[in-house]
This record gives C-alpha cells, structure tokens and sequence, in this order.
C-alpha cells in the first residue's frame, strides 16, 4: 500500500514546516513543502495528497494579526480547491499560526449561516509571547487525529493563541458537539498550565467531521523523547514523544 | 485620498497596550493617567472608494470576532473623538524613512485584495485622561514613542500625503583635502562622521594629490566605510608597546599575535586532526562537524544602535548576525542564536539616569522585545544567553547576538569570478542606518539620540525570513560563487570585501529604492536591513532569479565583478566614483600606540553581617546576575526547528541549564553545544583574570552539558571603553593575552570574533560638571562544543534522592568581584584566580566520567559559588540536598571559611550527581584531580548546608526557588 501523502502549506515566514514534515515522514506518510504561491499556480498539486497541514510560523510576519493574510490568500485564491480537498475526505491539520489561518478562513467553527468566523485567538492575556509545556485533556469525539488519546504534554510558543468566541454561549453547545476536543489541563500541583486565557481552557478545535483539526500547541514538537525538558534521567532517550500520536493517526486514517 | 482606519479591541479588559500605559505613567509620577485605550491605526493613501476601504477595513485589518473599526478621511472628526470618556489622543507614527514592516506587509495585502499601487503607513493611537500638556510630552516622550525614529502628535493628524521624495538628479561634491591643516581635516571628519583620524586623512589626501585630484563625497565615503574601526578592527590590529604585570611586550599587531596565533598554533599542533575548516576569515568560524556537514558561528555587538532605539537596535543586530551565517561559505542555515545584554540595574533610580539615556528597565525589555520579535519570526530557536549588571553600562548597554549554523561540507570556499553579476537581494534600500559603521566607532553623548537618529535601522523580519528562504534554495543548486551580507558599511563594505582584488562596476541607480531622493552616495553606503549582495554568473542568472520570483523576493543585477582591480560607481552611466581597490584596503596607515596595565594589589579581605549561610544563599539567589532570567527566556521560541534537546530551562522544577543541546539536524544524533562567560565583574579590578575566567566559564558549560572538551571553538567578543588612553589600552591587550594563554592551554581555538570600542558615554550634568562613564573592560567568550548523540547529553537538575554529590575543583578564598560582594557581605579581597592546567583537567576528569555513564546531573560552579550551583541543581531537580562545607577541597584559611567555601567564585568547578553504585569507578576517573564527595541528594525538598563547624542551615527548595524568581520570600 501506497504511504499517505501530506501537503506541508507555506506562505512567506512560515517556519515550523521542515519539523512539520519530519513528523509526517516519522509517523509513515510522506511529506511535501508546497509553497503557497506555487500551489495557487497549480492547485492539482493538492489532489494527490490525503492530508493538508497549515504549519506554525508568522505567516507575513503576522504584522496585522496572526494568520490574516495567509487565510486571505487562501480565501482569495484557493477557496475551491480547499473546499475540494475536504469534501473528498482530506484531513486538514492546522498547528498554531495553521491554527489561526483555519479559522479566519472559514474552514473551523464559521458560522453555518453566514460563513464568517465565530471564534478567534487574540493575544495572549499576559501581552507577550510564550514558550512553555502545557498538559493537555483530550476527548477526541469524531476527531481522526486525537484517536486513542486521553491526554498529552506539548511545548506552545505563541503571543496571540487566546481561544475566544464571538457569543460565549457558543461554548458548551460546541463543546458537546465535540468540537472543542483539547483542553489545557492542570499540572501535578494541580495549577492550571493555560498559557493564555484562553475561554473554557480551550487548546484546539475540530470540525463536525473530525477531518478538520486546528490546535495552538506543537505536536510536531514532542516527535523524541529528547524534546522533553526533563527527559534526561527520566525519559528512555530513544523513545517517542506524545505528538507523534497524532501525526500516526492521520497517516493510519488515510494509509 | 488619504484614509484613516482605527481598529481597537471590543473588550476594554483586553486592552493590555493600556494597562501598561497606565502601570508606566504611574512609573513616571504621571498618576491622573488612570485609564487609557489604544488603538491599531493604518494609513491609506490611494485611489479607493468609501465602499473599498470599508471592505479592506472589515476582511483585512480588522478581526470580526474581537476588533471594531472606525473609518474616515484622515482629520475627520470622528477620528479623534473621546473613547470611553478618555479626550486626550496621541498618534505615534514612524518618521519618514523609517522601516514601517506593518505598513509594508499591509501594502502587499492591499495588493492581494486587488488594490495595487497604495501607500500604507501604520500608527498606534492612545486614549488618555485630560492630563497637562507636559505630563502627555512626557509620557508620549518616555513611554509611548521613542522620538530617534517616531514621530509623535497630540490631537488631530493633519497630513495630506505619505507620498515623499523626488528622483535624485546626478551631482557631485568634490571634497578638498590637499592644502587642509590638521585641524581642518579633524574638523572634515567630524563634521561628516567620518571617523577617520588625521593620519588616515593624510593618507587619504596624499593619495588624491598623486591621481591629481580632489576626491569627490562617495570615494570618500567608501573609504571612510571601509577603514571604520567597525569593518576593520583598527585598534585591535595595531602595533602596540605594552607594558603590564608580566613586564614589557612588542606587538606588531595585537590581535595576530595573541588570539590568531593561538589558533594557528592550535591547528599546527593537530596536524591531519585539525578540524578547523575556515577561521577569521569570512562573515563566521567555521569547524567540521559530522561525515557531511560543517557548523559555522558568529557573534556580534549592536551597542550602540540599542543605546538609542533598544528594540530595533537588538532586532538589527540579531538580524544582521543571522545574516553573517546565511553569508558564510556557500550560505549556511542558522539553526540557533544566542544574546547577552550587559546593561545598568533595572532599579537605578530615575534621577541617576544621565540626560539623552533610557532608563535601564525600559531598555532592557526594548532589547528582549527585540531579540523575540525578531528571532522568533525567523523562526530560529534562541536557545542561550546571559544577562549581566552593572551601573557602568548605563551610557552603553551591551547587546551581543549570535547566530550558529549548519552547511554541507565543502561549501566553506567561495571565490568570486570575474564577469559574475553584482546581485542585490531582500530589502529595498533607503536612508535608514547611514553612517552605522562610523558611527558605532565613534563614543555616545547625550545628544546622540538627535544626531545620529539616522543610524539606527528597523528590522522587518519577514523580508529576512523570505531571504533565508531563497538563499537556501539558491545555494542548494549552487547559483551563486560568493555571498555576502550588507551590514556596516552597506553595499560599499559588501560590494567592496568581495571585489576586493577584482574591483567591480556598479550601476547605482540600478539599486531598488524603498522611496525615491536617494543619492547615489546614500544608496551606497545605506545600511537598510535584509540585503545580501551575491556574485552570480551570468549562466545563472536567469535560474536564479526565477527562485526570487517563487519566494517572493527581490533580487537585481546591479553591476558585474570586473577584474580591474578598481571599484567604478555609476550613476545612469556616468561615472559617480572611482577607487583603487589596493588603495581601499591596504592604504591605511598602520597606528603604533602604547598600553599599560599595572593591577591595583589585593586588598584585605574584610566580612560583614551575620555570617548566615542561608540567608547569604537567599541574597545571592535574588540578585540580578544570579536570578532566573524565565521572563526572558520564555518570551523566545526555544523550540522552534524541533532540534533543541537541553533547553535554557529544564527539569521538573524548571532550573538554568549550563550549556544549550541542539541536534544538528532533524532525524540526526549529532549535536552542537552553546555556552557563554562573562566575569564582567572582575573587568576594572583584573581584566586578565576577567577575560580567564569568562573562557573558562563558557568551557565548563558547555563540558557540563556533555560536549567533548577536545572539540570546542571559542568565540572572542570584546566590548571596551576608550581605548585611546594608554591604560584603557592596556586592559585589552591583557584580556587578549588571557584569550591567547587560555586557548592554547585548553586546546581551543578561536574561531571568530569581534570587537566594539569606545563605548564612553559622556554628558554634562546639572551642575554644569562634564561627565562620562565608561563600562567596564567587557570580554564576552562563546564556546561551541559537540556531543556525538545528544541522547547522551547532560543536565544540572538532580535526578534521584540517595545518589552522592561531589565537587571538581578547588575551592579558594578569593572574595573580590563575587556575588557575595554585592549582596553586601563581604568586600576587598583577592580576585579569583584560574589556574588554566587544572581546569582544564577538571573538564577532562568530568567528561571521562560522563563518557563512562557515571554522572546523573552536572552543574558548573560560577556566580554565587558553590552554593547557588547546589541550590540551582536542587531548583530544578525539585528535590533536596545535604552539602558539607567541611569536605570542599581548597584548604580555605579564611576568617569565614563558610561563606568563603560556599560562595566564593573559583573558576572551573562542577558539581557532579553520581549513583552510589557509580561512586568506585567515578573515583577512578577523577585521579589526579582535586575533589571530593561533599554531600548527597535527598528526597525532602530543603537544601541543608552543614557548616565547618558542624552546624546545620536548612532552606526549603521551594523558598530557595521563590528568591531566584524573585517572588515574595
């Protein structure tokens, strides 16, 4: 059987996508750095590829909000092939600015009627960008890439990733429909690790599918055990780390 | 039509711009700002219609779930109406010609959104109270603008256009040299920042009578570029009679023969071992690193840019630095950085702070906004540095920026071929940063700020990310013969240093301009940021523009690399300039200058306070040098790259780690190891030992962390005041014979290095006196190390109650420039000796150890002495530790052996964890080396300290931690 193949998104300061697509390569699948420009000339590429991931980075230095300008390019120039891509059972996987593009495009929690978006990540709540290890609470409902996963340690480095939504009312009917499947979650001393103020400790959204993911924390970041800050003496050094979970279960979904 | 569009958060409650407003007036006594909003604000200069902007306004600039808009005609008076009752607005706007990245990147999107051809200028708005017009000048002043590079207006905007600047039409200014006294050519350069001495003017003149001409402004210029001490290291590379401690020395240039010799002589001893690739002669060091790749590293100073705009001077140096590896070789990826501040006390009183200088906290958190912005867009991980306080740097804050990074072998030479193309790529070129070169080579006072606005530059991240990103792929398929940045100097040093024996022809007006008016002269010499000139064959060309186009970079041909041997400058084809290439870089007259440096003898030793080991712990802990740097550290992505394996903090309780691991790439188990030393606290007292002991500083760190100690590349930075007087002189020369004696001894060569002078700061104060400061002799020393399988790697934090601790390394009574002192508990004394032979046995003795799996954690012993090393170790570990003073090897006769064991500062120790079934063997390896097992790791998390005398001083891990975060006690 032929390996799942993934399209590594990358508009101009994008910067996780060579992690990004190690993961992949890792988890089985193999990976491929499109650029954005390049995949608005031909958006065939996108056609022999089973996963779509927007990786993080600062897409257009984010100088006007974080992800604006790449989901613009995205909604302007390749709204049909993306919609395309979905409707035929891609996943779709969106890590911190891939986060913020997803949903300012319309493609996680717009509104059903109206198409705009519903939520948002604003900037943080301390001001200021953050890198740290958060614990995570998953309940992975309909989501492919969460599958078998209770819950999860991964690094955030982030300044705008506070989960808002337009009407908070909208939380626990979101909630439910297990659309909101990543929580932060306390850490042994029982502190929350919400990096954000984020509401409802919310860390990642899906779709009603499942097949559309967008999460702030990095996966890709937690692939060896060596990535953790307290692997040595403590973590066998030639394991794996919790992210790979999710990158073995799109390949698994799509192999 | 010139459009205004404000877009403010909804919730107030998430305004955080304001709270700090309001938190920093009342910093500045301004207490009736009780509130405030602000706002993002966007000109938009253009063809557009209400209904456009509208549209531009609600899907491009402003967010749908959090953000409101309000859009008018600039004036309009729904601009400035009152929000939230607040009736006071202040705009803060870059000047013109400053880099605006936000207008730029909103310009493109415009373009995306079908709207070519617009001009876009951001702003930040603020709300505030009604407050006295001086109290909103000065916090305007202070707080919302920085006035080098913004322009600020109280009350209704009132321009009409953003469009400025008309072509520049071709003139030339003849300059006459021939026939001006000393005195008038003195007054030539100063008038002209050109930083040249008269000899150098004499020379220069001299030159032009024998061609029978005057020279016009950008020969001089070009000239004045390339001799700057800056580009050219002139004072280090001088002859020099020096007198010091170890009696007379004769230097025919000072640096040759002490950090260079050292490594030559390094490499010669290895012979076919030698794994030195390419050393002090391009933008970085380059050393072999595995089967087929090599690591290259740079560090540099940004002094003084940050003294006047910190957040865009430590963005353009961490900038620029980047660029120094992207131009190394063939192009080599960056995959870490570090950065060092040496800065004044964030608690020096406002009255302290000399006129035209800002305030030591405000500057230190522009740098880190700076550093963070700027690397975290690039997307390189910063994985290490320092801080370092001392009043001294109030005038002249030291910003250091390093950048590492990793090349295919074989792709360190490069050599430019006649008939390649001159080409420019990245950033357009405007006024921003002219006269950096000269400037930086020039002392601050306190109307710099107003002066030399001019030289500092803005860094627009994204246009270097996008750069990396084609120079990568351009140097992957091998487009190009040579690379270069445009840093100091511009495209006169880039252009100049790679035709520097070929010569080039240059058509100027050619260069892509961010804004036209330029000269050809400004074009030249501009140090606009993101730029890298390439030497490309006209084979390649078209190929490789083809990859510019594809990642949305500019590139232009500008010129071609000739092979005459002069650089001839055009303007639409008429000659602007002309310079023998000879002449510009080996025409300046070598200077012979004298140095002296006598120590001043130790003084006695003399204690003061309760003696209390915890509490004297407690003190040190908080101090700033000592305290946790976690509100830094975390403002920066440490991660990105996925290759960081020992980060700047680790361990359960999130202690500092020693030196950094990183992966040299992804999927690979080679790794590369970053630490850095800095005993500035030693620099007015013994700045050889100073230099030593920050050497040996960066070793430990990186040996602490598990790097071989016989593959480590050091990194000289020296950062001085005047080096013009003798004695300042004579500091230095010691600090380079330190780095020579210490090199040689622990086998380690320099590599790279750099260094920034003059870093006086004078003023006249109330009185009416003349004043200056200058810092303390400052060498910052970097060592690289590698580690064959980073899943070896080591860390400080404890692993495991029960396991036995021993210390490295004798531990001496020498009190002067520690921590201790500055908590006030001691004071006089001896400064701490390194003795190079037995350090670097120490390293050898612990790595033998670590190589046999014997050590669970390992820490270097540095500021705070032993006991802040355990106490760090215990922080991160989340555990606790017995220690007994009486076991530490040193022979201490002190009259206070305790706090002298515990907190002296002896170079070159580690605390090692070992297994208690280790303990046989780790003896073993540690023959022939002074130590001892001092104590053990327990599993109650208190942190005991038995004293010679046998009493016991307990701490709580957690209050030991609560002080190095500074948090309540």
């Amino acid at each position: 059987m032929l390996s799942p193949r993934a399209l590594i998104l990358r508009a101009p300061g994008t910067n996780c996508d060579h992690e990004t697509a190690h993961a992949f390569e890792r988890a089985g699948g193999i990976a491929r750095r499109v650029h954005v420009r390049a995949l608005a000339e031909r958006p065939a590429v996108a056609d022999d590829c089973q996963i779509l991931c927007i990786p993080g980075g600062f897409s257009y230095g984010d100088d006007i909000a974080s992800g604006r300008i790449f989901a613009l390019e995205l909604k302007t120039r390749l709204a049909d092939a993306l919609v395309r891509f979905r409707d035929r059972g891609g996943l779709v996987l969106g890590i911190c600015n891939g986060f913020q593009v997803l949903l300012q495009t319309g493609l996680l929690l717009a509104d059903p009627a109206s198409g705009s978006p519903q939520a948002s990540l604003a900037h943080n709540t301390s001001g200021r960008f953050v890198d740290r290890w958060v614990r995570l609470n998953c309940s992975p409902g309909p989501c492919v890439f969460l599958r078998g996963v209770d819950h999860l340690e991964l690094p955030v480095a982030h300044g705008e990733g506070r989960f808002v939504l337009r009407d908070p009312a909208l939380l626990e009917p979101l909630r439910a429909a297990g659309q909101l499947p990543l929580t932060y979650a306390a850490d042994d001393a029982g502190r929350s690790t919400n990096p954000n103020g984020a509401i409802g400790d919310v860390a990642g959204a899906c779709d009603p599918t499942g097949r559309v993911l967008g999460l702030m924390p990095h996966p890709e970041r937690f692939i060896d055990a060596t990535q953790h800050p307290s692997w040595t003496g403590r973590l066998d050094p030639a394991g794996s780390g919790a992210g790979l979970a999710l990158f073995a279960n799109a390949v698994k979904a799509m192999a | 039509m010139l459009w205004e569009v404000d877009v403010s958060l909804t919730d107030a409650a998430a305004d955080h711009a304001a709270r700090e407003v309001v938190a920093g007036a009342r910093g500045l006594g301004i207490d009736d700002c009780t509130r405030a909003r602000t706002a993002a604000g966007w000109l938009i200069e253009g063809d557009l219609s209400r209904t456009d902007i509208d549209r531009i306004a609600a899907t491009l600039l402003a967010d749908p779930v959090t953000e409101s808009f309000v859009v008018a005609e600039v004036g309009a008076a729904e601009l400035t109406v009152a929000t939230d009752g607040l009736p006071t607005v202040v705009h803060v706007l870059p000047r013109a010609g400053v880099t605006d990245p936000a207008g730029l990147t909103a310009q493109q999107a415009l373009t995306l959104l079908g709207h070519p051809g617009m001009i876009v200028r951001s702003l930040r708005k603020f709300w505030l109270p009604p407050l006295a017009a001086a109290d909103v000048e000065r916090l305007a002043g202070k707080l919302l603008a920085n006035d080098a590079i913004q322009d600020i207006v109280v009350g209704p905007l009132t321009i009409t256009s953003l469009a400025g600047g008309r072509t520049w039409s071709f003139t030339q200014e003849t300059i006459r040299l021939a026939g001006l006294d000393d005195t008038a050519l003195e007054r030539l350069s100063r008038e002209r920042c050109l930083a040249l001495t008269v000899r150098e003017l004499h020379a220069v003149r001299d030159h032009f009578i024998a061609l029978g001409r005057d020279p016009v402004e950008i020969e001089l210029e070009t000239i004045a570029q390339t001799w700057s001490e800056h580009c050219c290291h002139k004072t280090l590379s001088s002859a020099v009679d020096h007198v010091g401690p170890a009696g007379e020395a004769h230097y025919d240039n000072l640096l040759k023969e002490t950090v260079f010799a050292a490594t030559r002589k390094i490499r010669e001893a290895l012979g076919q071992r030698d794994w030195c690739v390419s050393v002090f002669r391009d933008n970085s060091g380059v050393v072999r690193f595995d089967g087929d790749h090599d690591i290259c590293v740079k560090v540099e100073t940004h002094n003084h840019p940050s003294a006047i705009e910190p957040y865009g001077g430590a963005a353009t140096g961490l900038g620029g630095v980047i660029r120094d590896v992207l131009g190394t070789g063939l192009g080599a990826k960056p995959i870490a950085n570090l950065d060092v501040f040496c800065v004044a006390p964030s608690d020096t009183p406002a009255a302290a702070v000399p006129p035209g200088v800002i305030h030591p906290r405000r500057l230190l958190a522009g740098v880190v906004a700076g550093v963070r912005d700027y690397g975290n867009r690039m997307g390189i991980p910063t994985i290490a540095g320092a801080v370092a306080f001392d009043p001294g740097y109030i005038g002249n804050p030291l910003v250091f920026c390093g950048t590492v990074g990793i090349m295919p072998r074989g792709s360190a030479d490069a050599a430019v071929m006649p008939g390649d193309l001159v080409v420019v790529a990245g950033g357009r070129t405007g006024r921003d940063g002219i006269h950096g070169a000269t400037f930086s080579s020039i002392e601050l006072s306190s109307t710099s700020e107003t002066e030399s606005g001019g030289a500092v530059q803005i860094g627009h991240a994204i246009n270097e990310k996008v750069l990396t990103d084609f120079v990568l792929e351009a140097s992957r398929q091998r487009l190009f013969h040579a690379i270069t940045d445009c840093g100091a100097g511009g495209l006169s040093s880039a252009v100049g240093e790679m035709g520097a024996t070929l010569g080039a022809d240059v058509d100027l007006d050619t260069v892509p301009l961010k804004y036209e008016g330029l000269s050809a002269t400004e074009a030249w010499i501009s140090e606009a940021q993101e730029r890298m000139v390439l030497a490309v064959d006209p084979a390649d060309w078209e190929k490789l523009a083809k990859i510019a186009v594809d990642e949305g970079v500019e590139a232009t041909a500008i010129g071609t690399f000739t092979g005459s041997g002069r650089i001839v400058l055009r303007w639409q084809g008429r000659v602007a300039g002309e310079l023998d290439c000879h002449f510009l870089h080996e025409g300046r007259p070598k200077q012979r200058l004298k140095s002296r440096h006598l120590p001043a003898p130790a003084t006695a030793t003399a204690w003061h306070g309760d003696g209390s080991i915890a509490a004297s712990l407690l003190d040190v802990l908080a101090l700033p040098d000592v305290a946790s740097k976690e509100w830094i550290i975390r403002q920066y992505d440490h991660e990105v790259q996925g290759c960081s394996v020992i980060k700047p903090l680790l361990g359960p309780g999130a202690g500092p780690a020693d030196g950094t691991v990183i992966r040299g790439s992804l999927g690979r188990d080679r790794g590369i190891v970053l630490g850095v030393g800095l005993r500035h606290r030693l620099g007015r007292l013994d700045p050889y030992q100073m230099a030593a002991g920050g050497i040996v500083e960066a070793i430990a760190n990186v040996v602490a962390a598990g790097a071989d100690p016989d593959r480590i590349a050091l990194l000289d930075n020296f950062c001085w005041g005047d080096t013009r007087r003798e004695d300042s002189l004579g500091t230095l020369v010691e600090a380079c014979r330190a780095c020579h004696d210490l090199a040689i001894v622990f086998a380690a060569p320099f590599v790279s290095g750099k260094d920034s002078l003059n870093n006086v700061f004078a003023w006249t104060d109330t009185s009416g006196t003349a004043r200056e400061i200058s810092i303390p002799p400052t060498l910052l020393a970097t060592a690289m190390g590698q580690v064959d399988d980073v899943r070896r790697a080591l860390s400080p934090d404890l692993k495991a109650a029960g396991n036995r601790l021993a210390v490295v390394g004798l531990s001496l009574a020498d009190m002067a420039g520690s921590q201790l002192e500055l908590a006030g508990r001691v004071s006089g004394g001896a400064v701490p000796k390194v003795d190079a032979a037995a350090c670097r046995a120490a390293c050898r003795a612990v790595a033998a150890a670590h190589r046999a799996g014997l050590l669970a954690a390992c820490h270097d012993v540095s500021d705070g002495g032993l006991a802040a090393a355990v106490a760090e170790m215990a922080i991160a570990g989340a555990v606790g530790a017995r220690v007994e003073l009486a076991r530490v090897p040193g022979g201490s006769t002190s009259a206070a052996p305790d706090l002298a064991i515990a907190f002296g500062e002896t170079p070159g120790r580690f605390v090692c964890e070992v297994r208690p079934d280790h303990e046989a063997v780790f003896a073993t390896h540690l023959e022939g080396v002074p130590w001892a097992w001092i104590g053990g790791v327990t599993a109650e998390p208190v942190v005991d300290i038995v004293a010679t005398v046998g009493t016991v001083e307990r701490v709580a891990v957690e209050k030991l931690a609560r002080a190095w975060r500074r948090e309540a006690v």
